[in-house]
């Protein structure tokens, strides 16, 4: 038994996340597919650790939860710091950034 | 117990996958997150399949648990009922977002298959796993990192309050 | 003063800096004074120089002086070309110089007198003074790019003085303003100046030097230069020839050219530049003789000539232009005795003709100024009783280029049919009798047109006509003695003969040794064979020409005497009179075969220049323009476009990373 599959689940996961960024309008949804993003790279983590019999693939897995936690609250403190300004959680009412 | 294995991994793959799916298109946000926490706890599953004992418990605790609350929270605070979806048919974005997400999964699932290739899993220790193992590494090499990381997490925490306050 | 001869052309040079610098601020008076002081200085030092070559001994009478190298040019056709500021005197250099001080002299006294209430007084004795300093160069030159220099320069006067009055308009027929005609005689110029740059550059191919004397050292041995070479130098040089000197095909400069001032037709168009074509042939006599071929072909070209344009001046109206077509067919006549080899009847002819010529060129000016700007002779008449001097001069002139015996261009013009006939180019004699003929007859219809008959104008002009100040008819006077006794100098061996005395041609001893003539002897056509051909034959063909002269004056004063009988001839021969008055169509055909072609080809290359190669500098902008509009596209501001770039580019480094893999 071999991480091989393990591992293209998670590339599978990781570019349903990305595909999810891209597609979604709403914030918090494309905060969660981050969410998505994140879980399969600790995944790929865990199971080179597990193939490898060291520690240090699963503390890196625990600093990204750490991250991914911060990471979460923070950016939906910012939504709802959009939200007040443009009644809405569309991200495409976030279109100044041109000139 | 290699079949048992095989098995598991397929019906937790599934899961995973058809959870993600669901968070990605589904209109509603409540049912988005309500899959993303099914998600990660199939990802909590794969953990505790690969042995990861405390990783899985963290993982239910701090993502299933916390991340997931606090999102459900904004998403009762800002009382969002449905997302808009991506209505502008043909424009740029949803002729490319797919094409360049399936061109990405194509390339990096390969690689990924191909790189991995051979690889099996060495089994030496029983020690894999366990608080006792992660807690000693974490408090010895990676110390700095760890005292970091807190400070990051203090960091957020007041970014997050002032981020959201009414008025500065 | 033989080593001082490189001041001569600076003279006129300093003349033209002074004027140049202080004219608009002196008085006419002092401009002209010191125009015609520099020419007179110019002139002294010519005598000088030419007695002082006259001391040396026979077989070396010639001197050379290299002032600074101009042109180091290296290794070119195998030997190491440099050229010089050289000038050098010999004996044919010599008569050209002096008939250049002495008559520009003349009519730099003259132009006093004629330009005196004329505008832009000094900028006509500056353009004057500056043509006599480039005239010089090329006459005292000692080497063809020298002489080339020379060449241009007058080319450039000739322009300037042609459209003097620069925005008088001058011919109704075809609406050409005079500075049209100017440029009309540079242009036409230069298409023969081209030929003659090819040929100098074949000759620096061929012999490696443009130097006379080292030419000359290098023809005489006719060491390995194909026939065919020479002849093509030789018809590309006589093609320059053509354009500076009025022949067909690049004679249609010299009729327009009479735009310019009286005293410019005189001195450029009749005594000095348009002998330029001729005496570069002459000096290059040592190539000519060398070739058959091309001789030929100038003597054709030169009797053509006479012919075609005497026919030309019996219907013409125009005072000048009647001069004028004389002009080309007389140089005509100076091309042909070159032709045959007879190169010191053509440079004796240059001479007499500079005299006679600019005498009625001269006498013109006075009839013109005396009408106050009449030149249409069928407006004059009778004028010899209002400007007596003028008359007589100008018969004086008339009497000598129809070769009435005794005068100068008598002698000259025999010693040029001698020398056809002498060559055995009867053909040529042929032709050059009837031109004579012709001479004679338009001669005499415009002097009798003018001075004769009764006065055909109005009487206001009648009651004003007056004989010119003594500053215009001194010069008149002067030229007339010279075309009564400059023949003298040329009396042929023959006819010295009838009155017992020797050979006494001086001019032939003179120029002889610095011509080689076919066959590559030292003496020429004219004279070699005088004691081989009988006195007989000679003294015949003497008797001919006399009589084809008088022929020619009978014809015009009996048409012309009476009044309507000119215009009952003219009907008789309606086409053919139609034809000359229209001057053979030949402006007309040049316009239509060259020139409108040509202006099609520049408003081609016009519209190529703005439509193409604008188009394409226009292009790189316009491209820079539109590659900012398309990049102008990717920036929409919505960040999720921004963030499918993102994965787009983690696409592409996947890609590659994985490629390497």
């Amino acid at each position: 038994m071999g991480p091989q599959w393990l591992l293209v689940l998670s590339a599978v996961l990781f570019t349903l996340g990305a595909f999810g960024v891209l597609w979604n309008r709403g914030a918090i949804t494309i905060l969660m597919c981050v969410e998505i993003m994140l879980n399969a790279t600790n995944l790929a983590f865990i199971a080179f650790a597990r193939q490898f019999d060291s520690a240090e693939g699963q503390i890196y897995a625990f600093f990204i939860m750490t991250l991914a936690a911060a990471e979460a609250a923070v950016g939906l403190a910012i939504v709802i710091a959009l939200f007040r300004l443009r009644e809405s959680t569309d991200v495409d009412e976030l279109n100044l950034m041109k000139w | 117990m290699g079949a048992l294995e095989t098995v598991a991994f397929v019906i937790l793959a599934t899961l995973a996958l058809a959870s993600a799916m669901v968070v990605v298109f589904h209109r509603t946000p409540v049912v988005s997150a309500l899959a993303l926490a099914f998600n990660l706890i199939t990802i909590a599953g794969f953990y505790l399949l690969l042995n990861a004992q405390f990783l899985a418990l963290l993982q239910v605790i701090v993502y299933a648990g916390a991340i997931m609350v606090l999102i459900l929270f904004v998403i009762m605070l800002l009382s969002i009922t449905a997302e808009p979806r991506l209505h502008r048919s043909g424009s740029i974005q949803s002729v490319l977002a797919p094409l360049i997400a399936l061109g990405c999964a194509v390339a990096l699932g390969l690689a990924v298959y191909r790189g991995s290739e051979g690889g099996k899993y060495v089994v030496s220790s029983t020690d894999f796993g366990t608080v006792r193992s992660i807690g000693t590494e974490l408090f010895t090499t990676f110390f700095y990192a760890f005292e970091a990381i807190s400070l990051l997490l203090v960091v957020a925490m007041v970014g997050a309050v002032l981020l959201a306050k009414r008025r500065l | 003063m033989l080593k001082l001869i490189w001041l001569i052309p600076l003279l006129p040079a300093a003349g033209v800096v002074f004027n140049g610098i202080f004219g608009r601020r002196l008085p006419l008076k002092a401009v002209g004074t010191i125009a015609c002081l520099s020419v007179l200085i110019a002139f002294g030092l010519s005598v000088g120089a030419v007695l002082e070559l006259a001391q040396l001994p026979d077989g070396v009478r010639q001197f050379e002086i290299d002032i600074a190298t101009w042109l180091p040019l290296g290794e070119i056709g195998g030997t190491d070309l440099t050229i010089p500021w050289g000038f050098g005197l010999d004996p044919l250099s010599s008569i050209l110089l002096l008939v250049v001080t002495g008559v520009g002299f003349l009519i730099h006294v003259y132009s006093v007198g004629y330009m005196d209430h004329e505008r832009d007084y000094a900028r006509f004795f500056i353009y004057l003074n500056l043509f006599m300093a480039m005239m010089l160069l090329l006459v005292l030159g000692n080497n063809l790019l020298v002489l080339f220099v020379g060449w241009e320069g007058v080319g450039l006067c000739s322009y300037l003085l042609i459209g003097f009055y620069y925005d008088q308009p001058f011919d109704k027929r075809t609406g050409l303003t005079c500075a049209d005609a100017g440029r009309k005689a540079f242009i036409v110029n230069r298409i023969g100046d081209f030929a003659f740059l090819i040929g100098m550059l074949y000759l620096v191919v061929e012999f490696g030097t443009l130097k006379f004397s080292e030419l000359n050292t290098a023809l005489a041995s006719h060491g390995g230069t194909p026939g065919w070479m020479l002849t093509g130098i030789g018809l590309l040089l006589f093609f320059g020839a053509c354009g500076k000197s009025a022949q067909i095909p690049l004679y249609v400069w010299l009729p327009d050219a009479m735009a310019g001032p009286t005293p410019v037709s005189a001195l450029i168009h009749a005594a000095t530049m348009v002998t330029a074509g001729v005496y570069m042939v002459c000096r290059m006599s040592a190539l000519y003789s060398a070739t058959p071929e091309a001789m030929a072909i100038v003597a054709t070209v030169g009797a053509a000539t006479a012919l075609f344009a005497a026919t030309m001046g019996i219907t013409a109206t125009d005072i000048k232009k009647v001069l004028a077509y004389s002009t080309v067919s007389q140089l005509g006549f100076m091309f042909a005795a070159a032709g045959v080899g007879a190169y010191v009847a053509a440079i004796f002819h240059l001479m007499t003709h500079a005299f006679f010529k600019a005498l009625l060129f001269l006498g013109a000016g006075s009839v013109i100024h005396g009408l106050n700007g009449q030149q249409d002779i069928r407006k004059m008449g009778g004028l010899r009783t209002r400007m007596p001097r003028t008359f007589i001069t100008f018969f004086v002139a008339m009497l000598a280029i129809t070769g009435i015996p005794g005068f100068a261009g008598f002698f000259s013009k025999d010693e040029i049919l001698a020398g056809a006939w002498n060559s055995g180019n009867t053909v040529v004699w042929a032709v050059l009798g009837v031109a004579a003929l012709i001479t004679a007859f338009y001669m005499t219809r415009l002097v009798w047109l003018v001075f004769f008959g009764r006065y055909r104008g109005d009487d206001a002009s009648w009651s004003k006509a007056h004989e010119s100040p003594a500053l215009m008819t001194v010069p008149l006077m002067v030229l007339g003695v010279l075309s009564l006794a400059g023949g003298w100098v040329g009396i042929p061996a023959v006819m010295s003969g009838w009155f017992g005395a020797g050979d006494i041609n001086k001019l032939h001893h003179w120029l002889a040794p610095a011509i080689t003539a076919p066959g590559g002897h030292g003496a020429d056509a004219a004279h070699g064979g005088a004691s081989v051909h009988e006195a007989g034959m000679e003294t015949m063909l003497i008797l001919i020409a006399t009589v084809v002269a008088l022929l020619g004056i009978g014809l015009a004063w009996m048409i012309y005497r009476r009044d309507g009988a000119a215009a009952a001839w003219a009907k008789r021969f309606g086409p053919l009179h139609n034809l000359l008055r229209n001057l053979y169509w030949v402006d007309e055909f040049y316009e239509l075969v060259i020139l409108r072609p040509f202006y099609a080809l520049s408003r081609f290359f016009a519209a190529f220049d703005r439509r193409v190669v604008d188009g394409l500098v226009n292009a790189t902008g316009a491209t820079a323009e539109i590659s900012g509009q398309v990049i102008k596209l990717f920036q929409t501001g919505l960040v999720r476009n921004y963030a499918l770039m993102f994965l787009f580019g983690v696409f592409v480094i996947l890609y590659y990373v994985i490629r390497a893999v």
